[in-house]
């Protein structure tokens, strides 16, 4: 009799034991995610933080980047490694890494305001930059965010990408999106020129993304153009960046609601 | 050797929590490990739901696991985690702990007539580095990067690539590994030192037997595992390369300044414990069995002396065949013909048991009780385990079936067919002896009755899976298109498998319900020959109010021109 | 008190055909994929020998679980219970247990002899080979490595694709496996042949196909959150058509 009601308390010791680590498992996967990622903290930190409005001005700086010399022909890429990549593209897809436009301007080329800023906190913009994976490939290949701005990566395609992005300044990540259709948000937390993003399952897929402070940059596309406005007036140090072709700056000075032009020029 | 006497009654802390008493602590093993079995069944599940509804989302998961699940979508290296946490639980908290630490603690001293174990403080260190092994690895959930993801095999270079979640993989084993040591020591000084007057190693119950070799092989393999993890953890932190050959290159970074590495030197020391970790949770399993068999036939064990042979070739054996989990994995084959033959070898001891067993039934009056009933689907499952392991001991056809659920489905049977059998029979049949209270007999049987079906509706597919050449480990099967006809069969397994985990809560019912309420057992409510019968139900602190002298040996049952058809071990001869 | 009752029977019977068609859907399914649950037809010139082994060990165990489940169920229902019946006083017999000791010796034996053939003929030396290329894993996919013109491996005329694997079909091919990052296996279902790539050092296995068509190579090793999709293409053609394949391929990547 007395045994018994001994073995009783033992046992309802022995349950709330249990429950003790029974019940974290389920805490751990509630919070697993806030651990892996941080984001939904970080994204109301950065909100409350930044309390000074951008130095928001009216000039502006632009120009094109122009490519000399013969443009290299484009290498194709095979994508019968996956047959979903296959199926979407009826032509040939052709390496992002250099593109000439017919101008003779060079397309994905990063230019940002790399000094002059300083001194200026900038707040992020809520709206999200997108990341499209469409077709096995990134789109856009090259972008610009600015920091502690959310980026909005999609799967398009009905087979697993997983988005690798190695930023040696914020918090590298790794996540998988099996699913067609399928969108995760992610932000970098300190300014990196330049965070390269690839998919292991398609070693061909690369993107990269321009980190900065503030919001004063841009990519050149189809016409090889660029164009930063908004700044404030003063003096600047831009730097345009390629994958391949490496960085060439310049300075420039900009007077208040007036437009300056500055081209760069890389070489094959 | 035992701590004070029945009267001296320390406080609350000390006897419930902080306790050095063998029961207490085999009770507190029983209880941690029934809710990490349950905890274990229920990641089983959510993987099932994966396997058989790809892709789909499980919407109230997602406030679970925002990031494994967004949207209640599961990820791939959510699945990874969670077939890594299923096995690594199941294994070190779950198994291992029920089959030795729960009933080698409660039954080891009590079978053999002593007080209490031979060193009961490291007993109860023992018990108390496992909440803490647990945590740790649960912990994995909360770190960056998530919850180890390597399988709960952990082969490096991929365990060496992982993130933080590996390292509470790494430190968690090494603490399950240390309580495994220090329970080991204590059972063998316990069974070679405390064992009662005339209580000769050839009338030790087969249970104790059993606890004991394994006890041996815990000693003896758990060093060797303890110095991989450590070596892996090394590579991890310290930038050894002990498993890193020269020249890697992980997701485009090289890994410069590793040089002379083995890759397979993990496999090697990994397999040099875990394979005779398979032989320390099935032996406590079979010795259970073989006390439960004679027990409800009331007849003899069939053949005792080559059963103890049997189980001491097995464990032998066991140390000698741990390569043949690497027959695919580049060895030189002329290694793999040594591995097959002793594995081979091993069917042969194995045999000798399950003939035994089946010729104690042969001629008995048998009882199909509870755990009679767990006992018999113990010998009808790990036959099948056994049977399909002959599979993968035939190197060609194991190279086929390796690393495919075939293999998942041998396991499976030898280790949930097997042990977990085994265990819930030892539950059923030691229940009266720990609680002093009987459990419901028809809730048992219905409880058995469903986990048995239900248990070959899940697993029995997956032979079928494997021949068709479906690898384990896969988040997403449907992609190659071999296996595309596989639908069906995968969901019923995963409706099965929901089954199966719901069917658990008969026993919980069952098992609550009758430790508050159900018949109060007498002292020997089985009729049973063993000592841990000749005391009350629950024993006292000091088991025994006189030291018992044994006088005959374990199985006497139907013993004719007796009385009773049962003679106690302690009984005037 | 009747009503609540009565709901309680609704919800538990809702829930029990709720079930019941949970469960009915995929033994639907099960019954039609029914005639396929069997080995993915073979198309190496070893697959017959080992369906041929996994056939003899499969009647062997068969015969065994038969055997031993029907007499556990014949005990249970011959020696149950009974009034007036009481158990027989045996300890065992010498005799029954040389049997059931040697029996099972010599029949591991044969099993140990008959795989041990068919295994020294995988793996092995292998036979004369009429090609050899190079696999390598990487995290996540295959990367496959033939020689250029030169007929060498590893020179600067080295034919790669990925996750590309074609043979020509009834010739002996060379596989030499490597991996760059963690621990892949490459397994050919249909060929019956899996073998994994471990960092840090190379692997040989040989295949020769049988029929032409086209196949898959199966990531058997986890290695890491592509795992599952770690999927590759093996398309068997006659020489002719594999020379011509590799030629064009050539044309695409040195020209």
């Amino acid at each position: 009799m007395r045994y018994e009601r001994q073995h009783a308390w033992i046992f309802v010791a022995g349950v709330l034991v249990a429950i003790g680590c029974g019940s974290r498992p389920q805490d751990a996967a509630a919070t697993s995610g806030d651990a892996q990622g941080g984001e939904p903290i970080q994204l109301a930190q950065a909100a409350d933080e930044v309390a000074s409005a951008p130095a928001a001005g009216s000039s502006t700086i632009q120009g094109t980047v122009k490519f000399a010399g013969a443009a290299p022909s484009a290498e194709r890429i095979k994508m019968d490694a996956d047959p979903q990549c296959k199926l979407q593209h009826q032509e040939p897809v052709e390496k992002q890494d250099v593109v000439v436009n017919p101008n003779g301007t060079l397309q994905h080329v990063f230019v940002y305001v790399k000094s002059g800023l300083e001194g200026t906190t900038f707040t992020p913009p809520a709206q999200a930059a997108t990341l499209d994976q469409h077709g096995c490939m990134y789109s856009p290949h090259v972008i610009g965010i600015q920091v502690n701005q959310p980026l909005e990566i999609t799967n398009s395609d009905a087979t697993l990408h997983n988005v690798n992005c190695k930023p040696a300044n914020s918090k590298p990540f790794n996540l998988a999106q099996p699913v067609k259709g399928m969108k995760s948000k992610k932000q970098f937390t300190a300014p990196e020129i330049m965070v390269k993003c690839v998919c292991n399952v398609h070693p061909w897929m690369a993107a990269y993304v321009g980190v900065v402070a503030h919001p004063y940059y841009g990519v050149t596309g189809a016409d090889g153009a660029f164009s930063l406005t908004g700044l404030p007036a003063g003096d600047y140090t831009l730097e345009a960046w390629h994958e391949k072709f490496g960085v060439k700056t310049k300075t420039v000075h900009v007077g208040d609601g007036e437009t300056a032009s500055v081209d760069f020029e890389f070489a094959g | 050797m035992s701590e004070g006497h029945p009267s001296s009654r320390p406080g609350f802390w000390r006897t419930y929590v902080f306790s050095t008493d063998h029961k207490t602590i085999g009770i507190q093993f029983l209880i941690t490990s029934l809710v990490m079995l349950l905890f274990g069944g229920l990641l089983a599940a959510l993987m099932r739901w994966q396997l058989g509804w790809p892709g789909q989302p499980l919407a109230f998961m997602e406030k679970l696991a925002p990031n494994g699940m967004p949207g209640g979508v599961m990820v791939p290296e959510y699945y990874n985690m969670l077939f890594t946490m299923h096995g690594s639980i199941m294994i070190f908290f779950g198994i291992i702990p029920i089959l030795v630490g729960a009933f080698g603690n409660y039954l080891i001293p009590l079978k053999i007539g002593a007080p209490d174990m031979a060193f009961p403080k490291l007993n109860m260190a023992s018990y108390w580095l496992m909440p803490p092994a647990i945590l740790i690895m649960l912990a994995g959930f909360f770190v960056e990067g998530g919850a180890a993801a390597s399988g709960w095999t952990a082969y490096a270079p991929l365990s060496s690539t992982l993130g933080a979640g590996q390292t509470c993989w790494i430190i968690s084993v090494i603490l399950v590994g240390t309580s495994s040591i220090m329970g080991a020591i204590n059972y063998i000084a316990t069974i070679v030192s405390l064992r009662a007057k005339g209580m000769t190693f050839f009338r030790l119950p087969m249970s104790i037997w059993a606890l004991f070799i394994t006890a041996i092989m815990s000693l003896l393999a758990t060093p060797v595992l303890a110095a991989a993890v450590i070596m892996l953890l090394l590579d991890r932190s310290l930038g050894t390369s002990f498993f890193l050959p020269a020249g890697m290159v992980v997701d485009g970074v090289a890994w410069a300044g590793h040089s002379g590495g083995q890759v397979l030197l993990w496999q090697h020391l990994f397999w040099f414990y875990s394979h005779p970790a398979v032989y320390i949770m099935i032996l406590p399993a079979m010795g259970f069995v073989s006390d439960i068999l004679p027990n409800f036939s009331r007849k003899p064990l069939f053949g005792y002396h080559s059963m103890v042979y049997a189980i001491s070739g097995i464990a032998l054996l066991g140390f000698l065949v741990w390569a043949h989990h690497m027959f695919a994995s580049g060895m030189n084959p002329a290694l793999g013909t040594s591995f097959m033959a002793a594995t081979m070898v091993i069917a042969v001891p194995t045999g000798v048991k399950m003939f035994n067993w089946l010729a104690t039934l042969w001629r008995g009056s048998i009882r199909l009780t509870t755990p009679m009933f767990h006992a018999c689907a113990f010998l009808s499952l790990f036959l099948i385990g056994g049977l399909t392991g002959i599979f993968a001991a035939s190197m060609p056809v194991d190279v086929y079936l390796h690393d495919t659920y075939f293999i998942v489905g041998h396991l499976h049977y030898v280790l949930l067919g097997g042990s977990l059998f085994g265990a819930f029979a030892g539950i059923t049949y030691w229940f009266p002896k720990m609680f002093g209270r009987m459990l419901d007999e028809r809730l048992g049987l219905v409880h058995g009755a469903l986990t048995f079906i239900f248990f070959n509706a899940v697993m029995f597919p997956m032979f079928i899976l494997g021949i068709g050449g479906m690898p384990r480990r896969i988040y997403d099967w449907t992609q190659y298109a071999h296996l595309t006809h596989f639908g069906g069969l995968n969901r019923m397994m995963s409706v099965a498998a929901f089954c199966l985990v719901t069917a658990q809560l008969i026993f919980m019912v069952n098992f609550f319900w009758s430790l508050f309420k159900g018949k109060r057992a007498s002292e020997n409510p089985w009729d049973s020959t063993t000592l841990e019968w000749a005391t009350s139900s629950p024993p006292p602190h000091g088991n025994f109010a006189t030291p018992p002298t044994v006088s005959h040996g374990p199985y006497e049952y139907s013993v004719p021109g007796r009385a009773t058809d049962w003679v106690a071990q302690n009984a005037a001869s | 008190m009747k009503s609540v009752k009565h709901s309680c029977w609704n919800r538990a019977l809702t829930a029990a055909a709720l079930l019941l068609a949970g469960a009915a859907e995929p033994a639907w399914a099960f019954g039609q994929g029914g005639a396929r649950f069997w080995f993915p037809p073979a198309v190496s010139s070893y697959g017959a020998q080992v369906d041929r082994l996994f056939l003899i060990v499969l009647a062997i165990t068969g015969a065994v679980f038969f055997l031993v489940e029907g007499a556990l169920l014949w005990f249970l229902i011959r020696y149950r219970r009974r009034d007036g019946s009481k158990a027989a006083y045996i300890h065992g017999s010498t005799r029954a247990e040389l049997i059931w000791t040697v029996i099972p010796a010599l029949i591991v034996l044969y099993l140990a002899v008959a795989s041990q053939r068919v295994w020294a003929h995988i793996q092995g030396p292998p036979p004369p080979h009429q090609l050899e290329l190079e696999v390598q894993g990487e995290q996540f996919a295959w990367n496959v490595r033939y020689a250029g013109p030169d007929g060498a491996l590893h020179t600067a005329d080295d034919l790669e694709t990925i996750n590309q694997l074609h043979l020509p079909v009834g010739q002996v091919v060379l596989i030499n496996l490597a991996s760059k990052d963690v621990i892949h296996s490459f397994f050919l279902p249909q060929f019956r042949i899996k073998r994994d790539a471990v960092p840090g050092m190379t692997s040989r296995i040989w295949v020769q196909a049988t029929v032409t068509g086209n196949f898959e190579i199966v990531c058997a090793e986890l290695c890491g959150l592509g795992h599952y999709r770690m999927r590759g293409f093996v398309t068997i053609e006659t020489p002719e058509e594999f020379r011509a394949w590799l030629a064009q391929v050539q044309q695409e990547q040195h020209t």
